[in-house]
C-alpha cells in the first residue's frame, strides 16, 4: 500500500544560507501515530513546513500518499495535509468557530449543504458541536487547540500533523485532546516535546538532530535508550519511567 | 499565551444589541448602503434650515424607536464624535464677516452657521453609523461590504483587524504587566523610550504572527479569496423597505434646498 508520508533526501537551506535539513529520510504508513523527537533547533518545523509545500526547493522528495509535493499539485497537498499549528490563535483567523472549520473544505470547492455537513461533521470529532457560532477568542485554549484540529479534519486529510500539541494545555485539556486523537482513524504525526504525550499516543517515534534522523523506533524504546536520549537533549519529565506505562 | 475568555469584549460583538426588529433581520449591505445614501442627503441639506435637521433626528428617533435600541445605548457612544466637535466649536471665533454678540463674546456668524453645521451634520452621521453597528453583526457588514464588491483586500484587512484586536491588546497588556512587575511606572517623558519600545516590539509581535497566520490560511488551501461561507438572497422588499430612510431624507433635503433658494 502506498505509504501516507513518504520524504527521501531531503536537505534544505534558509536563503540566509542557515542549513536547516540534511537528508531527512522518513515513510509513514497509513494509519500510523507517529511521533517527531528531537531539541530545539533540530529542524522541526522545518520539516513541517516541507509536507505541505510551505517551505521548498532544497534537494529531495516528499510525497503524500503517492503524490508528489510540487508546485501544480499543491492545492491536493494542503487538502491531503492537514497542519495544526502550535498557536491556535494563528490557526483560527475568521470571524467564529463555524467559518473557521468552514475555511479549508470552501477553499476546495464545497459549498451549500455539503460543507454544512463537513463542518459540523468535523466540530463533532472534537466535541465541539455547541460552540460553532461563538467567536474563537470566547474559547478557552483547549477548546480553541480543539477547534484548530477541526479545522483540519474537514478537509478530509491524508496525514493530520501537529505542532505541539499539548503545549500551553492543562491536564484535563491535555488528556481531552489524547482522547480525540485516539478516537481518529487517520494517520498522525505529531512534533512534541512531551514525551510522556508521545508514548500514550504513538506507538513509533522519530528522532531528529541537527537536520537527519537520528533514531527511528518504538517509542518506548526510544524513551528507554539512555545514551540516545542524552545525546539528543531529550530529558523524561520527573519521575517518570516508561517502564510503569502499560503498553 | 493568551488567557482563556469567555466574556465579549471586542470592538465587533460589544457595538451590536441583539433585538429582534426589521431592521436587524435586513440584510447587512442593504442597511450600509441606506446608511451611506441617508447621509449624503444630511449633507446636502444647507445648514440655515433648522427645521430640516429636526426632521432628520426624528427620522433616526424613529429607526431607533423600531429597532429596539434604547438611548442609554446611543448616546454615551456618541462620545465619540467629541473630538470632531472640539473644531466646530473653534469656527465661530476665527470666521470672518459680520459679527454676533453672545454673552460678550464677538462672534462670526458665517462661523457660527459653519460650526452648527459641522456639529448637526456630524452628529447625525454619528448616530446612522452606530444605528447601523448595533442592528448589524459586524461579521454581516463585512460580509455585506463584501458582497458591494468593495475591494476584497480592504475586507479582509477590516475582517482581521476584528478578529485579532482582541489579541493583540491581550499581548499588549501581557507586556504591561511583565514592564510593571520589574518596578516600571509610566512618570513623565523619561518613561516614554520604554513605553515607545514596548510599541515597537508589539509591533514585531504582531507581525510575526501575521506571517503565522498567512502559513495557516495557505496550509489550508488560500489562494488570495476568502470562501463565500453564506448565501444570503436580498429582495426587492429588502431594499425598497431601506430605502424609504435616504428616500424622505431626499425629499426634505430637496425641500430644503428649494426653500433656501
Amino acid at each position: 500500500m502506498t505509504p501516507s508520508l513518504r520524504i527521501s533526501g531531503l536537505a534544505f537551506a534558509y536563503p540566509d544560507g542557515y542549513q536547516a535539513l540534511f537528508g531527512v529520510n522518513l515513510e509513514i504508513a497509513k494509519g500510523e501515530r507517529v511521533a517527531l523527537l528531537g531539541p530545539n533547533g533540530a529542524g522541526k518545523t522545518t520539516l513541517v513546513l516541507h509536507l505541505n509545500g510551505l517551505l521548498s526547493g532544497g534537494e529531495g522528495i516528499v510525497e503524500v500518499a503517492g503524490l508528489p509535493v510540487e508546485k501544480q499539485n499543491f492545492a491536493e497537498i494542503r487538502r491531503r495535509v492537514g497542519v495544526v499549528f502550535q498557536d491556535p490563535d494563528d490557526q483560527l483567523f475568521m470571524p467564529t468557530v463555524r467559518d473557521d472549520v468552514a475555511f479549508g473544505p470552501a477553499n476546495m470547492g464545497l459549498s451549500g449543504s455539503d460543507l454544512d455537513a463537513r463542518v459540523d461533521e468535523a466540530l463533532a470529532q472534537v466535541a465541539m458541536s455547541e460552540y460553532a457560532d461563538r467567536p474563537p477568542h470566547h474559547l478557552s485554549f483547549g477548546q480553541r487547540r480543539r477547534v484548530a484540529v477541526a479545522t483540519v479534519l474537514a478537509m478530509h486529510p491524508e496525514i493530520l500533523v501537529l505542532d505541539e500539541p499539548s503545549s500551553n494545555l492543562d491536564p484535563a485539556s491535555r488528556r481531552e485532546l489524547a482522547d480525540i486523537l485516539r478516537s481518529l482513524d487517520i494517520t498522525l504525526f505529531m512534533v512534541t516535546h512531551d514525551l510522556p504525550y508521545a508514548l500514550e499516543l504513538c506507538p513509533r517515534s522519530v528522532v531528529l538532530s541537527e537536520g537527519v534522523v537520528v533514531a527511528d523506533g518504538p517509542t518506548r524504546d526510544i524513551l528507554l535508550n539512555d545514551p540516545l536520549m542524552r545525546a539528543n537533549r531529550l530529558e523524561l519529565p520527573f519521575g517518570f519511567d516508561p517502564r510503569n506505562v502499560p503498553a | 499565551m493568551p488567557s482563556p475568555h469567555t466574556h465579549g469584549h471586542d470592538v465587533g460583538e460589544r457595538l451590536f444589541v441583539h433585538r429582534h426588529s426589521t431592521i436587524h433581520r435586513l440584510p447587512a449591505e442593504v442597511k450600509t448602503v441606506a446608511m451611506v445614501l441617508f447621509i449624503f442627503t444630511v449633507i446636502m441639506t444647507p445648514p440655515n434650515q433648522f427645521w430640516a435637521f429636526g426632521l432628520f433626528a426624528l427620522m433616526l428617533v424613529a429607526v431607533a424607536a423600531f429597532a429596539k435600541i434604547p438611548a442609554r445605548v446611543i448616546l454615551p457612544r456618541m462620545l465619540v464624535e467629541v473630538p470632531f466637535i472640539f473644531f466646530a466649536l473653534l469656527m465661530p471665533f476665527f470666521g470672518s464677516g459680520p459679527t454676533v454678540e453672545v454673552w460678550g463674546l464677538s462672534l462670526s456668524q458665517a462661523g457660527l452657521l459653519a460650526g452648527w453645521g459641522i456639529l448637526i451634520k456630524g452628529t447625525l452621521g454619528v448616530v446612522s453609523s452606530i444605528l447601523l453597528a448595533a442592528t448589524t453583526p459586524a461579521r454581516d457588514l463585512l460580509m455585506g461590504l463584501e458582497r458591494l464588491k468593495v475591494p476584497e483586500l480592504l475586507v479582509q484587512i477590516a475582517s482581521f483587524m476584528l478578529r485579532y484586536t482582541h489579541v493583540v491588546a491581550d499581548e499588549m497588556k501581557r507586556m504591561k504587566l511583565a514592564r510593571e512587575s520589574r518596578g516600571f511606572t509610566a512618570t513623565g517623558i523619561r518613561s516614554w523610550p520604554i513605553i515607545a519600545q514596548s510599541g515597537g516590539a508589539l509591533f514585531i509581535r504582531s507581525y510575526e504572527r501575521g506571517e503565522r497566520v498567512h502559513l495557516a490560511m495557505l496550509s489550508r488551501g488560500y489562494t488570495g479569496r476568502l470562501p463565500q461561507l453564506v448565501a444570503v438572497t436580498t429582495t426587492p422588499t429588502d431594499w425598497v423597505t431601506a430605502m424609504s430612510l435616504p428616500a424622505v431624507g431626499l425629499l426634505i433635503a430637496l425641500t430644503a434646498l428649494w426653500i433656501q433658494r
